[in-house]
């Protein structure tokens, strides 16, 4: 386990006490906290290095470029990028994976095609798929999950037959915490002739993350859950595809030349970087890599697995809960109903408590109709949690079981 | 405990565990569906209007302790009412939920939900539907309307 109590004083706002009680912050699966050290490298930015990036010939303007790009050689080596020019900055999962469907999808998507998802994707790896399936008259199909949480791979297996032109799948579930065998599930994409698109939202700031291992076309991921700033995140594809593919904004930066009717556009990534980019937000996610890689992402994955293993062993002993998902395989992302409680009711109770537990559908309404109900309670975890942060959860959650006489 | 007792009074636990008018109602001619996308809760409102009376009132749905509560005693309430009156109900309700009186009978016990901004919605709902059914609206209200 992680030395908690050395990271938690890393940590501003959990010193903070909500109803008179320690902030206990189990929303980890939405958004993190951020470390004094990433707030800190963001105000240096401000104070010392501010300027427009890649078009300054002054130092301060240099200064800026280099602390832009530093994040992105950061970013470059925490997920293993085939190369620097691999990476490319977004506002986070939800706009690169938006940026896929339209720059590549719109290209080599046609009428009659077929795209996949699973039954266990986040909206924001659906959405984007209905939209573009819709444009171009292509068929969207979702391949099932098993009982136990996990991707139906004779139905993955199925869905591939039609020769789709995309697969899309999450590295790891945010509504059940399942880690996905994503590398077989590329490998299967590619030998139904599809680009593999992976949503590393709930990847990224959890596990040791290698997309060359994965041989992934496409790898998105968001920066605020992973200690930096909101609006950072990026997408990381295969070089030779991102020259393929045609722009996804148009504007300053992502030119090479432009003419009264039409332009020529720059070089990768810069070319699907229109516009100044949020270079604070790339220099708040350098800073949180190196947090991350000074504690080491085994280390990090293991703190969180095991926090979810005595979690979900702590809830189990309440009569009444169910836990959702798989029993291994699985990160600290854990999902729970209590009696006939509605997990709306559960998170204010705990709130009171100052426990921060998310209750809805997580923005993953097809898999809610399919596990049965209408929304789950969940608790995710992070570096900075511990086991006195389950006992908090647990004996809150006793306290509702009173209040609403379950089991009644 | 106090301010979650204040939440959670005991009557709309007790609605919450046994909801009033949990049914469809025969003959019904005005229907209002209420949807809040944020949460998930849904509200399937059936109302049976006669001679500007709401003769019957029932509700389907699905959603939290206060949300169904809410739909249980508001159904308790405007039963045998006039649309006028059930009007007056809703303004009165709503105005207790944005910080004013609290309003009349047993709709005081969501006069705690002040408290708990983010559950101002959950009590909403379904007199947003009733609302809606009583001018017969045709579309679904959710809690991210404008009226709101």
């Amino acid at each position: 386990m992680l030395d908690t109590v050395s990271v938690r004083a890393d940590f501003p706002i959990l010193a903070r006490e909500e109803n008179g009680k320690r902030l206990v912050y189990l929303d980890n699966a939405a958004t993190s906290q951020k470390p004094r050290k990433v707030l800190d490298a963001i105000q240096h930015y401000y104070h010392f290095h501010n300027a427009n990036v890649h078009r300054g010939a002054y130092t301060l303007a240099v200064e800026a470029t280099e602390a832009y790009e530093a994040g992105r050689t950061a970013v470059a080596g925490f997920v293993n990028a085939w190369a620097r020019e691999a990476v490319v900055f977004t506002r986070g999962t939800t706009e690169s994976i938006n940026l896929v469907a339209s720059s590549w999808g719109r290209t080599n998507v046609q009428p009659g095609d077929r795209v996949v998802v699973t039954a266990m994707d986040h909206h924001s790896n659906i959405v984007p798929w209905q939209i573009l399936c819709q444009e171009k008259g292509a068929t969207l199909r979702m391949v099932e999950i098993t009982e136990d949480g996990r991707i139906d791979l004779s139905d993955f297996g199925r869905a591939l037959e039609s020769k789709p032109k995309i697969v899309a799948f999450p590295y790891v579930s945010n509504s059940l915490g399942t880690v996905n065998p994503v590398a077989q599930l590329t490998r299967l994409a590619h030998a139904a002739g599809a680009v593999a698109v992976v949503d590393g939202a709930q990847a990224a700031p959890h596990l040791r993350v290698d997309v060359q291992a994965i041989d992934c076309d496409f790898f998105a991921f968001s920066g605020h859950k992973m200690l930096a700033p909101m609006g950072s995140g990026a997408l990381i594809a295969k070089p030779a595809l991102l020259e393929a593919m045609p722009p996804y904004h148009g504007g300053g930066e992502m030119i090479e030349r432009v003419w009264d009717d039409h332009a020529t556009w720059n070089k990768i990534p810069h070319k699907f970087e229109g516009g100044t980019p949020n270079v604070e937000a790339a220099v708040g996610l350098g800073a949180a890599i190196a947090y991350l890689e000074q504690l080491g992402m085994d280390r990090v994955a293991e703190h969180e697995s095991a926090l979810a293993r005595v979690a979900i062993e702590r809830l189990t002993q309440i009569e009444g809960v169910t836990i959702y998902g798989p029993r291994d395989h699985r990160a600290g992302v854990v999902p729970f109903t209590y009696g006939d409680i509605h997990p709306h009711d559960l998170a204010t109770i705990l709130d009171r408590d100052g426990v921060c537990i998310r209750a809805g559908h997580h923005c993953t309404q097809p898999l809610m109709r399919r596990l049965g109900v209408a929304a789950t309670a969940r608790a995710s975890f992070y570096i900075y949690n511990d086991v006195d942060d389950i006992d908090a959860l647990v004996s809150a959650l006793r306290k509702a079981g009173e209040l609403f006489g379950v089991p009644a | 405990m106090t301010d979650l007792g204040e939440l959670y009074q005991q009557v709309i636990l007790d609605h919450n565990r046994n909801p009033r008018n949990f049914r469809t109602v025969p003959g019904a001619n005005r229907h209002a569906e209420g949807y809040n996308p944020l949460c998930g809760d849904r509200i399937s409102l059936d109302v049976r209007v006669e001679d500007g009376v709401i003769q019957d009132v029932g509700f389907q749905g699905s959603g939290c302790a206060i949300s169904k509560a809410a739909a249980s005693l508001m159904t308790a309430a405007v039963h045998g009412k006039t649309t006028a009156e059930a009007n007056e109900l809703f303004r009165a309700f709503h105005a207790m939920l944005t910080g004013g009186p609290n309003a009349p009978g047993k709709l005081a016990a969501f006069a705690g939900v002040r408290a708990f901004p983010a559950r101002v919605k959950c009590a909403n709902l379904s007199w947003h539907a009733l609302r809606a059914a009583l001018e017969k609206i045709g579309e679904p209200v959710t809690t991210e309307s404008p009226s709101d």
